[in-house]
């Protein structure tokens, strides 16, 4: 490729998919810095989460470009690649290994090599060791280290997840709702995690809760039909005559 | 690296097993050639082969058990890899019988003699040497796996479709070796064995130490596979079993972890064939039946499937009522093995060791909490909602 692509962290230009006919993403174009907080809103079926699968490989564009850190091309390769490259990704619903303890999970998540063999005679080093505790406390989880993941409640389940997404060390974090279905006092202590995290990488976040999103205060992206309706701090979007029509108004 | 692997592999559950196992080992042979017919301690001949035998099962229901109870992969098509181990060790055996057999050719097996062949096909050599027959009962089942594995995994087959393939896998390998220009003897498989190693494979001594081969190879065997489900990478087959797309993301090669799995399960499976073709004295196509891979699946279910010591007491149990029930009501043993697997799947879906661990798991958690309510202790931490 001869062009020159600025160093964008992550860079989407004029992507389009389509299931059965319908236009999930309509050549969307999108960026993000290295080091950015970004907020994503919009209505249902706007294609927040389509985005997501299409950064981290689940579903391929049907056109348009997919670029990580400049030069590393995303449509091209497959959810552990993407993974291994540096991408993380938190599902709306929880999704934690339930027969598996609060520990092992993290020890999965630990970004170390990943082979069969690698895995097959794996030994839990000091340093191994000291992070998982690290991330334990950072996501306050210590004293249920040995639970099962199953016995954990709704909120603290979320907090694993995040968790892990600390352990695999992603340059890029997207994060589906992660707030859906927590306590007030829950969600405001997820935003504090949050931005902790985001001072030292890039994370994306999807999110319904406008409460949720202006505790962040970070620029804010909104999405309709598949492509960016506004894009801005949350007041300047807000009052987006185009945003308030297709998706606050609602 | 290979030392820690084996130690992590002993939790008490499995050194007891194992000892269980060596003590058979020595003690079943022992007892059946030092003690005269009329010792009451006299385990008689045909007593060592069948439980030889049940031992051979009990291996191919831990193969299983790797594959489906860890790794969410439920094989319909275990016994052919179980067959093809044991074909591997039909024709060193056939091999053997040399001159011997009813035309006296030295070179040809009888079947082939008989349909008028006149050389050994190619895929028959190095089947005289020993060596070479115990290194097709690993390879040639591992192989299949391998390429049948590859094609499935990386196609994301999963869940019930994976299981169809797996038997149709089977059933083809069944009709394949049915017909008689496929060089395996065709329907009547191999049979009429003389000797294994120079030694006559009827005689006592040698059912006695093919008896040991079976505990033994059972004991590495379930070390072996206790050291892979306690390893990271154990770790991961069960993560990627309750949620494999999760496990994708965290940036694990699913395909890669499955594949390997799976050819290390047909691995385990063609050694328990290879071991039980000596110990009933015949191999044919009959072993390829799709019916045969689903009673290992009940087995495994009965025994616990996800515990490692479940499937070799499920498949001891099962058969030993199979022998009991097939000679007092031989036509209701179908039922009683599709109502076995039902009321297993209703009242005990953890299968029998898997509901006694949970009894004995919950006993010990409900005894912490009590000591630490009569301590004056506040309990460790309220459990979350579920």
């Amino acid at each position: 490729m001869t062009e020159k692509r600025p160093k964008n962290l992550l860079y989407l230009d004029g992507v389009s998919v389509s299931f059965d006919g319908f236009k999930a993403l309509n050549s969307l174009s999108f960026i993000v810095e290295p080091g950015e907080l970004r907020a994503i809103i919009g209505p249902n079926g706007a294609g927040k989460t389509t985005m997501m699968d299409i950064i981290t490989g689940k579903t391929r564009p049907d056109e348009g470009a997919v670029f990580f850190k400049g030069d590393i091309d995303l449509t091209r390769k497959d959810e552990a690649e993407i993974a291994q490259l540096g991408i993380g990704r938190k599902f709306q619903k929880p999704t934690v290994f339930e027969s598996h303890t609060v520990w092992d999970n993290l020890e999965l998540a630990l970004n170390r090599r990943r082979g069969v063999f690698a895995t097959l005679f794996y030994r839990l080093t000091g340093e191994d060791k000291a992070r998982i505790e690290e991330i334990l406390s950072t996501v306050r989880l210590t004293g249920r280290r040995d639970d099962l993941a199953a016995n954990l409640s709704h909120g603290q389940k979320q907090w694993l997840e995040i968790g892990m997404l600390l352990a695999q060390e992603p340059e890029l974090l997207l994060v589906d709702e992660p707030v859906a279905g927590m306590t007030d006092a829950e969600t405001a202590e997820t935003a504090v995690l949050l931005k902790e995290i985001a001072r030292t990488r890039s994370v994306v976040v999807v999110e319904h809760d406008m409460g949720f999103i202006r505790d962040l205060g970070v620029k804010v992206t909104c999405l309709a039909e598949g492509s960016v309706l506004a894009e801005g701090s949350i007041d300047f979007v807000s009052n987006d005559p185009k945003v308030i029509e297709n998706y606050l108004g609602r | 690296m290979i030392t820690s692997f084996l130690i992590r592999s002993l939790d008490r559950t499995i050194v007891i097993a194992v000892a269980i196992l060596l003590a058979l080992a020595v003690l079943v042979p022992a007892l059946n050639l030092l003690t005269s017919a009329d010792h009451p301690l006299h385990v008689p001949t045909y007593l060592v082969s069948l439980f030889g035998k049940y031992l051979t099962y009990a291996l191919l229901a831990l193969a299983l058990d790797l594959v489906w109870g860890f790794c969410g992969i439920l094989s319909l098509g275990h016994a052919a890899f179980f067959a093809l181990g044991g074909y591997a060790m039909g024709m060193y055996l056939m091999r053997q019988i040399g001159a011997r057999g009813s035309y006296g050719n030295p070179l040809l097996p009888d079947f082939m003699v008989f349909l008028n062949w006149k050389e050994l096909p190619w895929f028959w050599y190095g089947f005289d040497m020993f060596w070479f027959a115990a290194l097709m009962v690993i390879v040639v089942p591992g192989l299949i796996a391998f390429v049948f594995g590859w094609f499935a995994f990386r196609s994301r087959v999963n869940g019930v479709y994976l299981s169809i393939i797996t038997q149709a896998m089977t059933y083809a390998l069944l009709l394949a070796f049915f017909r008689n220009d496929m060089g395996f003897g065709g329907n009547n498989g191999l049979t009429d064995f003389k000797d294994i190693l120079g030694f006559n494979i009827q005689a006592d001594g040698t059912r006695g130490a093919l008896f040991a081969a079976s505990a033994l190879a059972l004991a590495a065997s379930l070390v072996i596979t206790s050291g892979i489900v306690r390893s990271k990478f154990g770790k991961v087959l069960v993560a990627l079993r309750d949620a494999e797309s999760r496990t994708r993301f965290l940036g694990y090669r699913v395909e890669h972890m499955k594949l390997f799995a799976f050819t290390v399960s047909a691995m385990m499976a063609g050694v328990a064939g290879a071991l039980y073709v000596p110990q009933v004295g015949i191999i044919n196509p009959g072993e390829f039946e799709p019916g045969n891979s689903i009673e290992v699946v009940i087995w495994t279910a009965v025994g616990g499937r996800g515990t490692l010591v479940g499937p070799i007491i499920g498949a001891i149990l099962v058969n030993g009522g199979k022998s009991i029930f097939t000679a007092a009501f031989p036509e209701f043993w179908l039922f009683a093995l599709g109502g076995l697997f039902v009321l297993v799947t209703l009242f005990l879906p953890k299968g029998v060791v898997g509901t006694a661990l949970q009894y004995v798991s919950r006993r010990r958690a409900y005894r912490e909490a009590r000591n630490h309510k009569d301590a004056g202790l506040p309990a460790a931490e309220p459990l979350a909602a579920e």
